[in-house]
């Protein structure tokens, strides 16, 4: 599916902000399960703009305004054509070794009542390694409603369970708690989806895990929308947790209240050329 | 220099300059408020007036239901919600000073965190007027002390230029308060008579910036207000005298350019300001309103600070 | 339990009748205790004390609300090691950290020594302290950890041990100067009769050892800074006395900002470049770009300026992984696969609750061991068996069951004692030795001696500061 991305960030401050530094990962990078056709970072302000790669293989952008602002919006705009591999993640950058996704962070920490809960899900986590991460999928939006509320950059995996609801974020959290505490590496991922319900116009970007599973590799799991990941997830970072894969860090002195505003048109079904399908299929087979 | 550092030893003098200011506004008041009511006393609003001069209105209000002897002195030398109060002055000058101790002379941190030492003997228990008494006249000294030790040891750079910088602005801006509340006392219109209470009033004017004695070497005059404005502003040889004040702040501003070799908007700004008083005299001062002009001049004086920040001190 | 009695530094092993034969390194030092009336000593302990108070040495104890400035206890009667043991760990500290910073560099590149099986894959990179930014880009001159404190215990006259590896942001050395200082004052006597090998050129070993490490495109005269959380940190006056040591200028987060990927500090003449900071602050609030981000303690945009290569941070980031204790008791086999050569320091034996049969074995030996959080430091969170009440040990005994992997346990060793002057006179007290290691581009530099610590309380082992310890001045005999 080609799908196309036009996604604003737009802050504005209530004096001049000096210092702006943005830490963006926005740019997506190619696996057998998505061709990146264009993308594009367009920053409003005028400023230094370097991109590098992180040490989960993300690309990032630091972007570092030259002058004193009270508005900034970064624009990314892009097209990326996605096949569908059954959420199985295969070519993609990887530079890290797997145990590496088993640690904990203050964000994903497994509380004790998440611990019963993956426990309880998939009968103590001793089945097949796929069947018991399909059942924390189901499990997941069976205990914690999607809603979006007051959850923050910095809601835990744990508060969100107890309270019983989250957003995508969350949601990822906790499913990334629970199958680290049955041992199995689990890594989170920043992108974007494409609605089947004919929304285009969203809010936020998207947020889904990637969980390893023997003989397959990574697959991922969205846990908000309780389903693998399929040709409408467009795949942009990862990282342990939401930090390491946040699609924006920012900085500033001064500047006061801060608003944000986000703008992100998401569509699919664009028509779609034959030949870089076939291109993504031979990739596919190889692998 | 760090800018930072500039910053600390600029806020350290000057809070350790306020921090004396204030011990002499409530000992004048002390003098004031123990004169018999025919002399001035009791009748007087001195309490409120010294509260005028140094403190936050606003902020005493939350605090207290009365203006009287013991709210405002226990507002103005001891109180934590009080930025201003001699206790807040010394602490904040003392963290000033902990965060540049290597910036510092041991003479000077002595001189300070023996002052934040010693004033926890004086808080927290109710203080008789003899007590009292003796407690600002232990902050007059503080503040010599720590003036001295700068003066005396610290090496002659741009760390002490801007001690002197925080200590001139703080003090223009304390004479500059102290004329613009007893403004109406200053003004012919009420010098009928010289009446006894405004005579008194005079002289606290005087002893609140230390120049009782010095009026009269000065001027070898009976005590009039236009004189007693005149040397507060105009009197070069009075050293808290506004344009004494703006001749310290003009002499190291130009000593700092001279040795970074850039000139910039505070050196602009304290042009002005000399200009300005240059360009006044007293008899037209007071014919077009001393309120107005002092109130211009605590404006302009705050500017120069804020430039002086912004230049050296972020 | 009352242990055998511990291996006096003075009297040597054994139970010695007062006033009998002391080491030879103690001989004058005897004498001198002896005829000295213990009036003298009280004068000059008062006096000490208030020359630390007038220096401002004070040290935040955490979890003390009404003494927010303490002084640590200082005791006036010195620890004094021989030329030979000087050399002997002098030697053994230089390869430790040569073994630490080849290490250091292999996790974070080659993984040799994971692929070889040296060390569990997962005790590194499950390791909160593994910095995985760290695996894209090469440090200055591959070395990671600059500064080191190696903390060295011993048993007996040639029996020292590594107790722990502290490679983050080792604190005390301005005790180790102070002392000296305090003590050259108070005893000129005394050392107008020994021949102490100095310990004032550590700022200058210091400094030389930053400049050594700057990046290749800073200028010949590299600025070098010390980057302190500020005046709240415990070890602020440690911070601010060194910068002025120095002569470098000490800052605080808000001093530095970077600009197109390089690190300048705000000053009253401009922005000024910075090429070496000397950090005393943790790798989780360097950057809230990278790191938490929630810090005000860092500097938004430092994590790149060091990844391009334009600035060094002292010591590197990501060298708490080898504080963690799990991977000091590997130390041994790293320090061979490193060097090629035997360690010269020994570990203290020590066992992995990660392992099942360790961990049984921990389990029913805990009132004879001490048992540690791997990422513990300054004494917290530490059981020491023999000391604690039964009611203690069943509660650590809950928290070890619990997370088995969080913890290492080891005998408990009879830390050498020291004559040391408290409420009832001279009287032997546990002590331990912290050395500091400086490892720059051209070489390693180590004054002799470093720090002494002392556990006041009689009996007790734990000589950290926060827990009631004290310190003395180290003296190496040079003849």
């Amino acid at each position: 599916m080609r799908i196309r991305v036009v996604h604003d960030t737009i802050y504005t401050y209530e004096q001049a902000a000096r210092g702006l530094i943005q830490v963006l990962r926005l740019t997506p990078r190619d696996h057998d399960g998505q061709h990146v056709r264009e993308w594009r970072i367009e920053p409003s302000a005028d400023g230094r703009l370097t991109a590098r790669e992180d040490g989960f293989g993300n690309i990032v952008h630091w972007f570092t305004a030259d002058e004193a602002a009270d508005a900034l919006t970064v624009r990314v705009t892009g097209e990326v054509e996605t096949f569908d591999t059954a959420g199985i993640v295969r070519g993609a950058m990887e530079r890290l070794p797997e145990p590496f996704y088993l640690r904990e962070t203050p964000l994903t920490e497994p509380s004790p009542e998440i611990q019963a809960f993956a426990e309880e899900a998939t009968s103590g986590g001793v089945g097949e390694r796929l069947s018991v991460l399909h059942q924390l999928l189901t499990a997941v939006p069976e205990r914690v409603v999607f809603e979006p509320g007051p959850t923050s950059a910095s809601t835990t995996a744990a508060a969100s369970f107890e309270a019983g609801k989250g957003v995508c974020q969350d949601m990822s959290h906790i499913f990334i708690a629970a199958a680290r505490h049955l041992e199995i590496p689990t890594r989170y991922v920043s992108g974007y989806f494409r609605r089947d319900d004919g929304v285009d116009d969203q809010h936020a970007g998207h947020a889904w895990a990637e969980a390893l599973v023997p003989g397959l590799g990574w697959v991922g799991f969205d846990a908000a929308n309780g389903i693998s990941t399929t040709e409408a997830h467009i795949r942009v970072a990862i990282g342990l947790d939401y930090l390491g894969a946040a699609p924006i860090r920012g900085s500033r002195i001064g500047g006061g209240k801060e608003g944000l505003e986000v703008r992100l048109r998401v569509e699919g079904g664009i028509e779609s050329h034959s030949q870089s399908q076939s291109q993504g299929r031979q990739s596919q087979s190889q692998g | 220099m760090l800018s930072r550092t500039a910053d600390n030893l600029y806020w350290l003098s000057r809070y350790a300059e306020r921090a004396d200011f204030v011990a002499r506004i409530l000992d004048a008041a002390h003098r004031l408020a123990a004169l018999p009511s025919s002399y001035g006393g009791r009748a007087s609003n001195e309490w409120a007036s010294a509260l005028e001069s140094t403190g936050d209105t606003d902020e005493f209000k939350k605090h207290y239901d009365a203006v009287n002897e013991h709210t405002v002195c226990d507002f103005l030398a001891f109180s934590r919600h009080n930025p201003s109060s001699i206790r807040s002055c010394i602490e904040t000058a003392r963290e000033n000073a902990r965060s540049i101790r290597t910036a510092l002379t041991t003479e000077m941190w002595d001189a300070i965190n023996g002052a934040w030492l010693e004033l926890r003997s004086y808080e927290g228990r109710e203080l008789s007027r003899d007590e009292f008494s003796q407690f600002l006249d232990w902050v007059k000294q503080v503040s010599l002390a720590f003036d001295g030790s700068a003066y005396r040891t610290m090496l002659r750079n741009d760390g002490y230029w801007f001690t002197r910088l925080g200590m001139a602005i703080e003090r223009a801006d304390n004479t500059a308060r102290i004329l613009d509340v007893k403004y109406q006392i200053l003004l012919p219109a009420s010098e009928k008579v010289g009446g006894s209470l405004d005579y008194f009033q005079w002289t606290t004017i005087l002893r609140e910036v230390s120049a009782f004695n010095a009026y009269h070497w000065v001027y070898r005059e009976s005590i009039k207000p236009v004189l007693v404005a005149d040397l507060l502003i105009f009197n070069r040889q009075m050293p808290r005298s506004l344009t004494n004040c703006v001749g310290i702040l003009m002499e190291h501003l130009d000593l700092i350019a001279d040795s970074y070799g850039r000139r910039g908007e505070s050196q602009r700004l304290a042009s002005n300001l000399r200009s300005y008083l240059h360009n006044a005299d007293i008899d037209r001062i007071f014919a077009s309103g001393l309120h107005e002009f002092i109130e211009a001049f605590i404006g302009e004086n705050n500017k120069l600070g804020a430039a002086i920040s912004d230049q050296y001190l972020v | 339990m009352a242990l055998a009695k511990a291996f006096d530094e003075m009297t040597g092993p054994g139970d010695l009748p007062a006033g009998g034969p002391v080491r030879d390194a103690y001989d004058t030092l005897k004498a001198w205790l002896d005829k000295t009336p213990p009036e003298h000593f009280n004068t000059r302990r008062s006096q000490a004390e208030m020359l630390f108070r007038r220096i401002g040495i004070t040290f935040a104890v955490y979890g003390s609300n009404d003494s927010t400035e303490r002084l640590i206890p200082f005791d006036i009667i010195p620890r004094v090691l021989t030329k030979p043991e000087w050399d002997f760990l002098e030697r053994g500290l230089k390869q430790r950290v040569t073994a630490l910073n080849m290490f250091l560099n292999d996790i974070y590149g080659a993984e040799e020594c994971i692929k070889a099986g040296v060390i569990p894959a997962d005790l590194v990179y499950r390791n909160q302290h593994y910095q995985m930014e760290m695996r894209s880009f090469r440090v200055p001159h591959d070395l990671y950890v600059h500064i080191a404190g190696i903390d060295i215990v011993r048993t007996g006259e040639k029996d020292f041990f590594v107790l722990e590896d502290n490679a983050r942001t080792p604190s005390g050395v301005s005790y180790m100067l102070e002392n000296r200082e305090v003590m050259l004052r108070l005893f000129p006597e005394l050392f107008s009769r020994h021949r102490v090998a100095p310990v004032e050129n550590y700022p200058d070993a210091l400094l030389a050892t930053l400049r050594s490490l700057a990046p290749q495109s800073a200028s010949r005269d590299p600025t070098v800074v010390l980057l302190t959380p500020g005046r709240y940190n415990s070890a602020f006056y440690e911070h601010s006395f060194l910068a002025d040591k120095l002569g470098v200028e000490l800052v605080e987060a808000g001093d530095l900002f970077t600009k197109d990927d390089v690190v300048y500090m705000r000053t009253t003449e401009g922005p000024r470049r910075v090429d070496v900071i000397y950090r005393r602050l943790d790798d989780a609030f360097l950057d809230p770009l990278v790191f938490r981000p929630d810090s005000v303690l860092g500097v938004p945009g430092l994590m790149n300026a060091y990844e391009r290569g334009n600035v060094t941070l002292s010591n590197a980031v990501g060298t708490g992984i080898s504080d963690d204790k799990a991977v000091y008791s590997y130390m041994p086999e790293i320090v061979k696969f490193f060097t090629g050569e035997e360690p010269i320091l020994h570990n203290v034996p020590t066992y992995r609750c990660r392992e099942k049969e360790s961990f049984s074995y921990v389990m029913d030996n805990l009132k004879d061991l001490v048992v540690k959080e791997v990422n513990g430091s300054g004494g917290y969170g530490m059981l020491v068996g023999p000391h604690a009440t039964r009611r203690e040990i069943e509660e650590f005994g809950k928290r070890l069951r619990h997370a088995p992997d969080g913890f290492i346990a080891q005998p408990t060793l009879s830390l050498s004692t020291c004559p040391t002057f408290v409420a009832s006179g001279v009287a032997p007290r546990h002590v331990d030795l912290r050395p500091f290691v400086l490892a720059g581009a051209d070489e390693i530099r180590i004054v002799p001696g470093g720090l002494t610590r002392v556990a006041l309380k009689e009996g007790s082992l734990v000589v950290n500061s926060s827990q009631g310890g004290g310190t003395k001045d180290t003296w190496v005999l040079d003849a």
